[in-house]
């Protein structure tokens, strides 16, 4: 890295302001393009045909019927899409999920697809495609998955992570384990111990926008493709490697997001519209329908996982362990591991395991969703540590605080913190009215802590200066909610002009160098580290050219609030040259200024969060309400402090509704039933309450203007919070998410019952 | 197949067009006459993203056909501006940065002028019952309906 990326504790004059987004007034006019918004000449429209069956053998696939059908242009099965994966066993599971192969593993599993003038003739044509099934017994929950007799779901996968490599095949893939210290000595020291085993449903990131892509093959090789993601540039290297293609003949365009949340860092239709575009000769525009997107998209895992803390009458932790098994549908995943890593982050603790079991279940591939894998173990951890807080009779937030990690704390997965925020989170928590509002009947209260790494990652911006001293700014992380207005804002500090002088985009893959995708909060992390590196290159460059103007030494000039300025008393009758003006000159000095970034983005601070809600449960019916809300969070700095209170509110928002509605509910016959927004239930305007929000910032060391990502904590403590609302609320205590009506009228009636 | 001719306004304008009987108006504006501001989210009137006025009524253009549009008046969000004016509504869907991703925002918005045309100073629970129609993943639906609660109070003092 070419610039001192450490925190430098600067005043702001652009940076924590709020002003509207670049991409605003395309949004509210209608004007935006997004996946689906975008067409071709000649183009046209695939269709993919689905298993209905959870679990099959494809013996035979005839589409002679379809290819007949006028205007059918192309119809693709697994054999148009050769491996080519090389022993990537990873890389094969995408194209295997892209398009089963030998065996169709879930419902809703792409078995074929076809090409058509339009979408009705597509719709047709998947009719005529026959398939020829043989039924294989199929396994959907995750611990039945996990049984040594259920149904195998792929018999070349022996467990890894043992001792001793097992003889028979499993359909649990992996175990890992993370903690230190001797949990065995924790507990005998323990005068209390709580265990309790905590289940939760499978949910979706249910973005609004359904995937869509629109890909063009040429006869020379290279191609393009137009498509909503978060990452354009993986989406590229993953779609060249399964189509043979080198990746820089493959121009990946981002379109506008309409809604991610982990769901479109996947390839799933984009190879098939590229192989059905090839095999036509025609661009192919493919978008899901809701239906496909639940089905064969998304969604997060369903987890069973049994946790253990033991403490000293005084509140002190003196061991904590937990299990946790985390479906992956039927691909290997570390979906577990990432759930044994973050469990018990929030603590400081001496003794500490955690074991992870990844379980194939014939259900989609999972797929991040949002601080993937930390909301399950928070909502089992929290939900523990709030049972040992009764039997301590100590108040919830007090025995978080007494055990809370702190700077120097080595961290349950590992490494050890630097200055985090799990402390001043909860301080501002026992000091927050919302804790001392009255409560009425059938009501109750409840908070948890939530944690997440945060990513930093491969990043590339390019910052260019027009003749008219206006700033092209083009980065290669997609935009997923405001980002391109917290960057235009970083870019306008660092050069010391005003925001409205910055044009920030999304560059496609052909433009600007490789950029992972915008996961792990990392959009305004990283591409704000690479944009103040551009920035300080390009003032260099700046400076150089004023320089030059004034004929002076490059080490008598110096930068300051947007100009040139020349240091010492013998330039005293020199004015400082502008931006505006060292750009005006810019033809005769040298040539466009510009400047480049190309860096990893080390040190992403890891973030946490604490929350608070009240619920008000109908004993008769079951049915729950959150009546009021607040989010805690750290978020270093805000860049943008409208867009981290909307990224703290839509995270909660999320977590609301996986406490108390969303899951994905198969039949017997392995057969999703709830595969539309009428059914699988997200909140509504008429659901929530205000969500009302607290930023703190305790500067991350490693960003040079204290930057932490916001964008996936926010989910991480919701299930747990509500869960011990409810529990205080009802005096049981709720031990399986979704808390659905049903489930709170058994557990209402289980405690009537004694 | 032969297509029906359909008769309509759209925005102001006279439009002319043909249609199959199995097409939906979401289809018609989207692939036919290229006004895309109309989101398909579902397709089965669950989440508000294609929401237009039709002679005064909010519906879900998933739901309408094509055909029914025949001889009606029909409001999209790319109707909604005056020219490079914004109407209140967008203007503070911006300042109140209602928006994330944007996907759901036109729908949002034709649903508010709706709302606000029929109840002009709704409480805070009538707009989240008026926009209930409407999904939001991103924004947890508070600056929304502060973004109405202003756009209101602006419209009433205009």
């Amino acid at each position: 890295m070419n610039f001192d990326p450490r925190f430098s504790g600067r005043k702001f004059s652009s940076v924590g302001t709020r002003p509207i987004r670049p991409d605003g007034v395309d949004k509210v006019t209608g004007r935006a393009r997004y996946g689906a918004d975008f067409n071709m000449a000649g183009q046209l429209f695939g269709r993919i045909l689905r298993s209905p069956h959870a679990h099959a053998v494809i013996k035979k696939i005839d589409t002679s019927k379809a290819e007949k059908l006028n205007g059918v242009k192309a119809v693709i099965t697994a054999k148009d899409l050769p491996d080519l994966t090389d022993g990537d066993a990873a890389m094969y599971d995408i194209l295997d999920n892209c398009m089963a192969r030998k065996k169709a593993l879930y419902d809703g599993h792409a078995v074929a697809a076809v090409a058509a003038v339009d979408a009705r003739t597509a719709r047709q044509a998947l009719k005529l495609i026959e398939v020829e099934y043989e039924v294989l017994p199929h396994v959907t929950d995750v611990d039945e998955a996990a049984h040594h007799h259920a149904p195998l779901i792929n018999d070349q996968i022996f467990t890894e992570g043992l001792e001793e490599k097992p003889v028979k095949p499993s359909n649990v893939t992996k175990r890992t384990q993370f903690g230190h210290g001797d949990v065995h000595k924790g507990f005998a020291e323990a005068d209390f111990v709580v265990e309790r085993s905590y289940k939760t449903e499978q949910t979706h990131q249910g973005y609004i926008e359904p995937h869509a892509c629109v890909a063009s093959v040429s006869s020379d090789g290279t191609a393009d493709l137009w498509v909503c993601t978060q990452g354009h540039f993986v989406y590229r290297q993953h779609c060249a490697q399964l189509l043979g293609m080198e990746a820089s003949k493959l121009r990946v365009t981002s379109s506008e997001i309409g809604g991610g949340f982990g769901g479109k860092t996947h390839v799933w239709a984009e190879p098939v519209a590229l192989a059905l575009s090839r095999k036509a000769g025609r661009p192919v525009k493919l978008v899901m329908t809701r239906d496909e997107v639940f089905r064969a998209s998304g969604p997060t895992s369903a987890t069973s996982i049994d946790v253990r803390i033991g403490a000293k009458k005084d509140g002190t932790i003196t061991a904590a362990e937990a299990t946790l098994r985390y479906s992956c549908g039927p691909y290997a995943g570390s979906w577990a591991e990432i759930g044994a890593m973050t469990a018990f982050a929030c603590y400081k603790l001496d003794n500490v395991k955690t074991v992870g079991f990844e379980v194939l279940v014939n259900r989609p591939k999972t797929a991040a969703y949002r601080a993937p894998s930390a909301p399950m173990a928070a909502f089992a951890v929290e939900s523990a540590i709030d049972e040992l807080a009764h039997e301590l009779g100590m108040d919830a937030v007090d025995l978080r605080i007494k055990n809370a990690a702190q700077e120097g704390t080595r961290a349950s997965y590992g490494p050890v913190y630097g200055p985090i925020g799990i402390g001043p989170t909860l301080e501002a928590v026992k000091n927050h009215p919302h804790m001392k509002a009255p409560l009425g009947t059938n009501q109750g209260r409840g908070m948890a802590c939530g944690f997440w790494f945060n990513f930093g990652g491969q990043t590339c911006t390019d910052l260019n200066i027009g003749m008219d001293g206006s700033v092209s700014l083009a980065v290669g992380t997609v935009d997923v909610g405001g980002s391109r207005a917290s960057l235009s804002l970083v870019a306008a500090e660092e050069l010391g002009i005003d925001y409205s002088h910055v044009k920030a985009i999304v560059a496609d893959t052909s433009s600007l160098g490789y950029n992972d995708m915008t996961d792990g909060s990392r959009g305004t992390f990283s591409s704000s580290m690479a944009t103040i590196s551009a920035a300080r290159n390009a003032i260099k460059v700046l400076r150089e050219r004023a320089a030059q103007m004034w004929d002076v030494p490059v080490d008598d000039v110096a930068w300051e609030k947007g100009h040139a300025i020349a240091k010492g008393e013998k330039y005293g009758n020199l004015s400082p040259l502008s931006l505006k003006e060292i750009a005006a000159k810019s033809g005769t000095t040298g040539g466009p200024i510009a400047g480049h970034s190309e860096l990893v983005a080390d040190g992403a601070g890891v973030s946490f969060a604490t929350h608070i809600c009240d619920i008000e449960v109908d004993p008769e019916t079951g049915s729950t309400r959150v009546i009021r809300y607040t989010v805690v969070q750290d978020a270093g700095k805000a860049v943008h402090p409208t867009y981290v209170e909307g990224q703290y509110q839509g995270g909660a928002a999320q977590g609301i509704g996986w406490a108390l509605n969303e899951e994905y509910i198969y039949g017997k016959d392995g057969r999703l039933q709830n595969a539309g927004f009428l059914d699988y239930r997200i909140p509504v305007c008429s659901d929530l309450p205000m969500i009302d929000t607290q930023i703190l910032e305790i500067p991350n060391p490693n960003h040079p203007y204290g930057v932490r990502g916001v964008g996936e904590t926010s989910i991480v403590p919701p299930l747990a919070a509500i869960a011990n609302a409810v529990s205080n609320a009802v005096g049981v205590r709720m031990t399986h998410i979704p808390m659905s009506p049903p489930r709170i009228l058994a557990a209402l009636d289980a405690e009537r019952e004694g | 197949m032969a297509g029906i001719a359909v008769s309509t306004t759209i925005n102001g304008d006279n439009i002319e067009y043909l249609c199959q009987p199995d097409e939906t108006l979401l289809e018609v504006l989207r692939d036919r006459l290229g006004l895309t501001g109309a989101k398909e989210g579902c397709g089965t009137g669950d989440c508000g993203a294609c929401s237009v006025i039709v002679d005064n009524r909010l519906v879900c253009s998933c739901l309408v056909l094509g055909a029914e549009a025949e001889g009606r008046k029909i409001e999209t969000i790319e109707g909604m501006a005056h020219g490079d004016q914004l109407h209140p509504l967008q203007q503070k869907f911006l300042e109140h940065a209602a928006l994330q991703c944007g996907i759901c925002t036109p729908g949002f918005l034709i649903a508010s002028k709706d709302l606000l045309a029929k109840n002009p100073s709704p409480t805070e629970e009538e707009i989240r019952f008026g926009l209930a129609g409407n999904l939001c993943r991103c924004t947890g639906y508070d600056k929304i309906v502060r973004a109405v609660q202003d756009a209101a109070n602006v419209m009433k003092g205009a």
